[in-house]
């Protein structure tokens, strides 16, 4: 049976990555175990779970700071942050619900080692941009840190970025510093509605660009195809009959109603107009940022993220879905296009894929049963010399594969 | 300050060495001429100059990529460079390496309004960038002080900041992908006009990394659509302290201005004698604060940012009523390092960033430092950010000047690190800070950050005697000490 290690120190943390390194033990790392199933199946003899490394050391609102330990989790992280109208301003997502592993069970160590990030990704930045520094033991079996708390910081490589995003494949994060940001005083969401989808998807990509380029401050721009926009629990959203392009407005409440009746005017020969004020606005948008659409969706098991330039989204997407059977919906201005896909042959990866190769992007397949994570990759393939860099810095931090090998490409 | 002992079998073969390169970059863009090389041998880090080996300015990324493989294959190092405005002597010269200078690479690529993105050569200027965009409305925002002369290449490698970072973020915020030749001469791409990368972040490790892990050839930066409005205000304080708390006190109160400047009095009265901007001369601390969005919103703030400083006794309060005054502003902290050439005959621009509810407390130490190494500071912050620029004033023509100067940045520097901040904000390590690494890192913090060196450069033939004090060999970083046994610790829970 497989061993479990779950150290209540970083000095535990230490032995227990020692000890794996010393028996050559490769080791599945987890703490809230959302996105177990996010990336390829493993083949570990051991498990270390971090859920026990919790907790909130530092948090300094003035100073727009949180340390925390890196098993802590989400939901208490947030509620800290609620107290002080602060917030995580990447907009962190919630995906336990589209990965059948549960509501609010996230950690913070989670969410930066998939470098995930919501709606607000096309004004704030991701999961790396947020990450000051952090504390974390290597795969060699040495404690490391790396940044500060501090937000301009050119001192030496920014490792931060490299952990971001690493799947835990480098090393074990034990404390992470975060920036936080004041909370909006207000939002403000414009919707466009459509009478139907399909190529109507590009005029959404125009409405979304043309309001992106605005000087309005859009902190998120959303489009909806008529299936995903029924999904919604806000009213005017569901009951729309048609797609929804929506866009969000934030800010000191002044500034928020003179934007938004500015950017109404210079979008109005789009379509219909309708407005969600603040709380409708955050029950939509989390629902954007959690993949609501395609949560208990059992018919369509293959979904997948796909970052490409955003005007060429709805382009590439309707391209695919030409060829495959599912749905879509558009975050990011058209950036990032979630998909879901009925069964088909690997997911449809080889599809997906060449439909990205011009433009540039990558395609990630976010929820799949394990069988087919272990044959498609799961990460977007790389070219020969990325390939080789990535093995090399693998190395580095981690010579034996002891962290969470094979998770993200095999032999990584 | 010691760099690494050269070569001399490597300087002995110049000539050779030059003939061979100019296989590759035909045309005037080799020089070897001890005159010619003059014009290289120091960055904006003035203090510490040296000739190049040779400076080869390649005009293509095929070009770069065959200058590379060509010194990879000889064992030949390499200093990359931009505009060469850098301040912490990144692109310093060394006796036996080569100078790869960007500056021809001119050319902005590709302007994406729809996408909101520009493609450019790493020569264009930072400020470039922002002119072929503007008649549309749009801007790069990041900007360096330097702006007219550094080139976007240098800012990607040194992670640039500038006043407006404070909230539209640092170069790594603003970077979409670049284009980088490794040494070995192979050519890769990380990013594009997409966000976030598939894999390892490596596109975010190659921002900030000085010029140790590849030669930039193409950056994607992102763009912004112009606020409609800026305003600033001109508020002073009868003494730091108060100044350093209406940082913080506006900073808690959930605004975040477009820029947070902070200036001391001998910097406000060199800057008013140099550029007239209408700075008052009776207090002690000077603060710019802009705020930039729509009007109404503008507006807003404004007040209340008015109202925070007067609870933080500001006796001066003026705000900026058309986009001259506001200019005229800006003009004495834009030229607060010319105005202080003025005053001293040499000064270094120190760059530490800190908490900012530290600044009261730091000023105070800073103030013990100058008199105990007997020279002159005057301090420039982007206050918002806590990121100090204090100047130590000199005259390197006094003999021990220089050296007394160097040593009081470095207790400086380690102030900064002590009250819980960084040695680099935004000017990066390079020379100047390298030896001072070891105030904030562990050896095995720095060894960990050379082993991603290692994945990149494994000759370490890429701006070596940079940022590291220390190049550990590359074979010994990847040993393991490994100590076998059971677990030896045997209350860790396991299930």
């Amino acid at each position: 049976m497989p061993e479990t290690l779950k150290p209540e120190t970083e000095d535990q943390l230490l032995e227990a990555v020692k000890w794996a390194v010393s028996e050559k033990t490769p080791m599945e790392v987890v703490a809230g175990g959302t996105k177990r199933h996010f990336g390829r199946p493993m083949q570990t003899s051991a498990t270390l779970d971090m859920s026990a490394i919790a907790g909130v050391m530092t948090y300094e609102p003035e100073e727009l700071f949180v340390t925390a330990k890196a098993g802590t989790p989400m939901a208490a992280l947030t509620a800290a942050l609620d107290e002080k109208g602060q917030q995580f301003s990447f907009e962190p997502p919630d995906l336990g619900p589209l990965l059948g592993s549960g509501v609010d069970k996230g950690t913070i160590g989670g969410i930066v080692a998939t470098n995930l990030a919501g709606p607000r990704r096309i004004k704030e930045g991701a999961a790396r941009d947020h990450l000051l520094g952090f504390h974390a033991v290597s795969g060699r079996g040495e404690v490391f840190k790396s940044g500060g708390t501090v937000v301009k910081n050119v001192t030496g490589f920014d490792l931060s970025k490299l952990m971001a995003g690493s799947f835990g494949t480098l090393a074990v994060m034990s404390q992470v510093t975060l920036k936080v940001l004041p909370q909006p005083e207000k939002i403000r969401t414009l919707l466009v509605r459509w009478r139907a989808d399909g190529i109507y998807d590009h005029g959404a990509m125009k409405v979304m660009s043309k309001a992106l380029g605005s000087s309005h401050d859009v902190s998120g721009a959303a489009h909806l195809p008529a299936l995903a926009a029924a999904s919604s629990s806000v009213d005017y959203v569901s009951g729309s009959g048609g797609g929804v392009t929506a866009l969000r407005i934030e800010g000191p409440g002044p500034s928020v109603e003179h934007r938004a009746e500015a950017l109404k005017a210079e979008i109005k020969d789009f379509g219909m107009l309708e407005e969600l004020h603040t709380t409708n606005s955050k029950t939509f948008w989390r629902e954007v940022r959690d993949v609501r659409p395609f949560v208990g969706r059992d018919d369509v098991p293959y979904i997948w993220r796909i970052s490409v330039p955003p005007a060429d989204g709805s382009r590439i997407a309707l391209a695919i879905l030409e060829t495959l059977k599912g749905e879509v919906y558009y975050d990011w201005g058209g950036g990032q296009i979630w998909m879901a896909l009925r069964p088909v042959v690997n997911a449809g990866a080889e599809v997906i894929r060449s439909a990205i190769a011009k433009t540039g992007g990558h395609a990630t397949l976010v929820r799949a049963p394990a069988d087919i994570r272990a044959e498609v990759p799961v990460m977007q393939p790389q070219s020969d010399a990325e390939a080789e860099i990535t093995k090399k810095v693998k190395e580095g931090f981690d010579p034996e594969g002891v962290l969470n090998p094979g998770r993200m490409y095999p032999g990584v | 300050m010691e760099m690494p002992k050269p070569d001399d079998t490597v300087i002995a073969r110049r000539a050779e060495l030059a003939a061979a390169l100019r296989e590759i970059v035909p045309g005037e863009g080799v020089i070897d001429t001890d005159e010619e090389l003059r014009a290289f041998d120091c960055d904006g880090l003035m203090a510490y100059k040296q000739l190049p080996l040779i400076v080869v300015l390649p005009e293509t990324t095929e070009q770069v990529s065959a200058v590379l493989k060509y010194c990879h294959e000889n064992n030949v190092k390499i200093v990359p460079r931009g505009a060469g405005t850098g301040l912490s002597g990144g692109a310093m010269p060394l006796a036996d390496a080569i100078t790869l200078g960007l500056g021809k690479f001119k050319k902005i690529l590709d302007i994406d309004f729809e996408n909101r993105c520009v493609v450019t050569q790493p020569g264009v200027t930072n400020l470039g960038i922002t002119q072929a965009v503007e008649h549309a409305g749009f801007y790069y925002a990041p900007d360096p002080s330097s702006q007219i002369a550094c080139s976007i290449g240098g800012n990607v490698a040194e992670n640039s900041g500038g006043v407006h970072c404070l909230k539209y973020g640092l170069t790594t915020n603003n970077v979409l992908g670049v284009e980088i030749v490794l040494m070995n001469g192979e050519v890769v791409r990380f990013g594009g006009k997409h966000m976030d990368a598939g894999g390892y972040d490596l596109l975010g490790v190659i921002t900030g990394s000085e010029g140790l892990l590849g030669v930039i050839t193409e950056v994607t930066v992102r763009i912004l659509r112009k606020p409609e409005v800026a305003r600033a205000l001109l508020i002073g304080f009868p003494t730091m302290i108060d100044a350093g708390k209406c940082v913080a006190d506006v900073i808690a109160a959930g605004i975040i201005p477009g820029g947070m400047e902070l200036m001391d009095k001998p910097t406000i009265h060199a800057t008013e004698d140099f550029v007239h901007a209408g700075y008052p001369l009776d207090v002690e601390g000077l603060m710019i604060v802009e705020l930039d969005g729509p009007e109404a919103e503008v507006a807003y703030l404004v007040e209340r940012v008015e109202d925070i400083a007067r609870a933080c006794n500001a006796s001066t309060i003026r705000i900026s009523e058309s986009e001259d005054e506001r200019m005229r502003f800006w003009s004495g902290r834009k030229n607060a390092f010319p105005a202080i050439g003025r005053i001293s005959p040499d000064y270094i621009c120190v760059d530490g960033t800190i908490p900012r509810k530290k600044l009261a407390e730091v000023l105070e130490r800073m103030q013990g430092l100058s008199d105990k190494h007997g020279l002159r500071v005057a301090n420039v912050f982007h206050a918002g950010d806590g990121n100090l620029h204090p100047l130590v004033l000199f005259d390197a023509n006094q003999p021990g000047e220089l050296e007394s100067a160097e040593k009081l940045c470095a207790d400086i520097l380690t102030l900064c690190v002590e009250v819980g901040g960084v040695l680099s904000g935004e000017h990066g390590i390079g020379v100047e800070k390298r030896d001072l690494m070891g105030t904030m890192f562990t050896e095995d913090d720095l060894k960990q950050q050379q082993r991603v060196k290692c994945a990149f450069d494994p000759g370490h033939l890429l701006n070596p005697g940079k940022v590291y004090p220390e190049l550990h060999r590359c074979a010994e970083l990847g040993k393991m000490h490994v100590h076998h046994g059971k677990l030896p610790f045997p209350d860790i829970p396991r299930f």
